[in-house]
């Protein structure tokens, strides 16, 4: 401010914007900052939020002609679409119980094989770190359509590798994504592939933070090398167990692209063995055109969800470190 | 990364030893069975390919793939494609997920903490219960088919920002205080300041930015439905519809689409684990 304006008082004194700029930009530049992240929430993320909820309360019938604009016609059908969803659609629920079988098999496989590699990795004396590193980490980098396509062909009956490995060994393989009790544990498989290695990366950055001289001193006080692990370092880890743990949930229930190609889509595999909840609000949605059934779909998805990510989170809070 | 030697004189034992060895060789085999086969059957007639026995290498290399991905598929435009919208999309997401970044590190304002928990909250939120929303709006804003329904929509990304503010968080105040008593500007700072000193996150969050776009199929199923127009992930997954080609040529497809995201993974693996694993280990 110059002695100029003190002089002539503030009233007479002409607006200059830069004069203000200079004086406030500390003060306004982080919403100028923030200003393209809140612009893309409130148009992408808000906005679809409300339409998908009014949506899903309607029946879609198809798409109006271009001349009356095109729009999707509707009509309000109240809770009908939840309760449908809920109570009698079986393909629905089907798709859910697959989600929360892969989601098991992530849990109760994935993650204690990813926590091994992790702890062998983190040994003295391995070999191979630079080359495990690159090879824990293709399979989740590459493009869960190449994934899907690959698993595919290495499924088949009779030229896949799965079956001439197994042939090797003098086990006769099934036939794998056609056979109605094997698609899950295809999924599963291909899902270990993709991600036990990534998250072993978690575990073993988690295994590094833990501080050697703690346990240099359990072990001096005697403490066994088992008694070390689980009580110095799996309490450490815990950050590591919530963040693989609750991607791992997400992920079981948003899974598409893998059984997408794999089941080459719209098949989903004998008896929707390998239906899954957004491959069901896909079809539903673009295939049928029942957009507000398929909304419905996606909010039933979430909140299940959040329920599921909020569960953990509370049993991780109950563990105490 | 690693720690390794130091410990090894406190009493690993050879059996010890050769026992982890062997669970990362054989880790390392698993991985690398999948790609064998992809780059393997690149190279095949379909003939070479169904046949028994069943053999790892070629019976007789072959470059008849290739030329039927050339020939008689878009495959070099759905590349071209692909380069395209995701290096458009990574440039911006980085510029924008810095800019929020430098907000939420840097300065105090009001509402600061309710913004971030939006940030935390789409990043929890599966933006795919919006699937159906979204692409009625892409159809109203007329971009169905237009590379603007895969660029924008998800271009300001919270995983980026929740990044980019731990980063900006260790570029030290001091050092913009001084430049404001010389009257340098807050973008220009921003410019001459903050990006400079955090340049290696940049490239994290650009590469993860370009992996995802790159590899990301369900979206682009949805809004692209010109077959000119497609992404290599819709391109290689309906190889085998229209126009009718060999498991052979989806290798080779899907081996070239692979390629160079391995490059780039070979070339920054360090920064690009350093960078994916720092949020979950701080919890």
């Amino acid at each position: 401010m110059s002695a100029h304006t003190l002089t002539t008082g503030e009233n007479t004194q002409p607006f200059s914007f830069g004069d203000w700029w200079s004086r406030n930009q500390r003060k306004v530049i982080p919403y100028i900052f923030l200003a393209p992240f809140l612009l893309s929430f409130a148009i992408f993320t808000v906005y679809p939020a409300g339409v998908a909820l009014f949506l899903s309360f309607q029946r879609t019938r198809g798409f109006q002609q271009a001349e009356q604009g095109g729009g999707v016609v509707l009509e309000y059908k109240g809770w009908a679409n939840y309760e449908r969803l809920l109570t009698k659609d079986k393909r629905f629920r089907e798709a859910m119980i697959n989600g929360a079988e892969f989601w098991l098999g992530t849990l109760l496989v994935q993650m204690p094989l990813a926590l091994a590699v992790a702890l062998a990795l983190n040994s003295p004396n391995i070999r191979f770190r630079v080359l495990g590193r690159l090879a824990f980490f293709a399979p989740y980098i590459t493009s869960a359509v190449v994934v899907g396509w690959i698993f595919r062909f290495v499924y088949d009956q009779n030229f896949g590798w799965m079956n001439s490995a197994l042939a090797q060994l003098g086990i006769e393989g099934p036939a794998w994504i056609r056979d109605v009790n094997f698609v899950m544990p295809s999924l599963i498989i291909l899902g270990l592939w993709t991600w036990v290695g990534f998250n072993s990366l978690f575990f073993l950055a988690g295994l590094q933070n833990v501080p050697d001289d703690l346990k240099e001193a359990a072990r001096i006080d005697g403490a066994s090398t088992i008694r070390v692990f689980w009580h110095i370092t799996i309490p450490f880890l815990r950050p590591v167990f919530v963040f693989v743990v609750v991607t791992g949930g997400i992920g079981s229930f948003s899974l598409f692209s893998q059984p997408y190609l794999l089941l080459d889509f719209p098949n989903t595999g004998p008896f929707d063995s390998g239906l899954f909840p957004l491959m069901y609000l896909y079809d539903m949605g673009f295939l049928n055109i029942r957009m507000g059934y398929a909304s419905a779909i996606g909010y039933i998805l979430t909140v299940v969800i959040l329920i599921i990510t909020g569960m953990q989170l509370l049993l991780f809070r109950l563990w105490k470190v | 990364m690693f720690k390794s030697e130091r410990k090894s004189a406190m009493g690993a034992s050879r059996v010890n030893i050769l026992s982890m060895n062997t669970i990362v060789l054989v880790g390392v085999l698993l991985c690398a069975i999948p790609f064998v086969y992809m780059i393997s059957a690149s190279f095949r007639r379909e003939g070479d390919l169904y046949k028994l026995p069943v053999t790892v290498y070629p019976r007789e290399w072959t470059m008849h793939n290739f030329h039927t991905l050339f020939d008689k598929t878009e495959y070099v435009r759905w590349y071209g494609n692909t380069i395209f919208t995701a290096s458009i999309r990574t440039v911006l997401g980085v510029y924008l997920a810095a800019l929020a970044g430098a907000a939420f590190a840097k300065y105090e304002f009001r509402f600061k903490r309710f913004f971030f928990f939006l940030v935390l909250a789409t990043l929890t939120l599966p933006f795919h219960m919006l699937l159906i929303p979204l692409f009625l709006l892409m159809r109203d804003f007329g971009w169905v088919d237009n590379y603007l329904a895969i660029i924008v929509p998800g271009m300001v990304n919270a995983f980026n920002i929740f990044l980019m503010r731990q980063y900006i968080e260790s570029v030290p105040s001091e050092l913009m205080d001084a430049a404001r008593i010389d009257g340098a500007s807050e973008i220009g700072m921003f410019h001459r300041i903050i990006l400079p000193l955090v340049r290696p996150a940049l490239g994290v969050v650009g590469i993860l930015t370009f992996v995802w776009t790159w590899n990301d199929f369900l979206w682009p199923l949805v809004v692209l439905h010109d077959d000119a127009k497609y992404l290599l992930s819709n391109g290689i997954a309906t190889m085998d519809g229209p126009y009718e080609v060999e498991t052979g040529a989806i290798m080779a497809g899907s081996f070239l689409a692979t390629l160079p995201i391995i490059i780039i993974f070979i070339l920054m693996q360090r920064q690009i684990i350093a960078g994916l694993t720092q949020g979950a280990i701080r919890g």
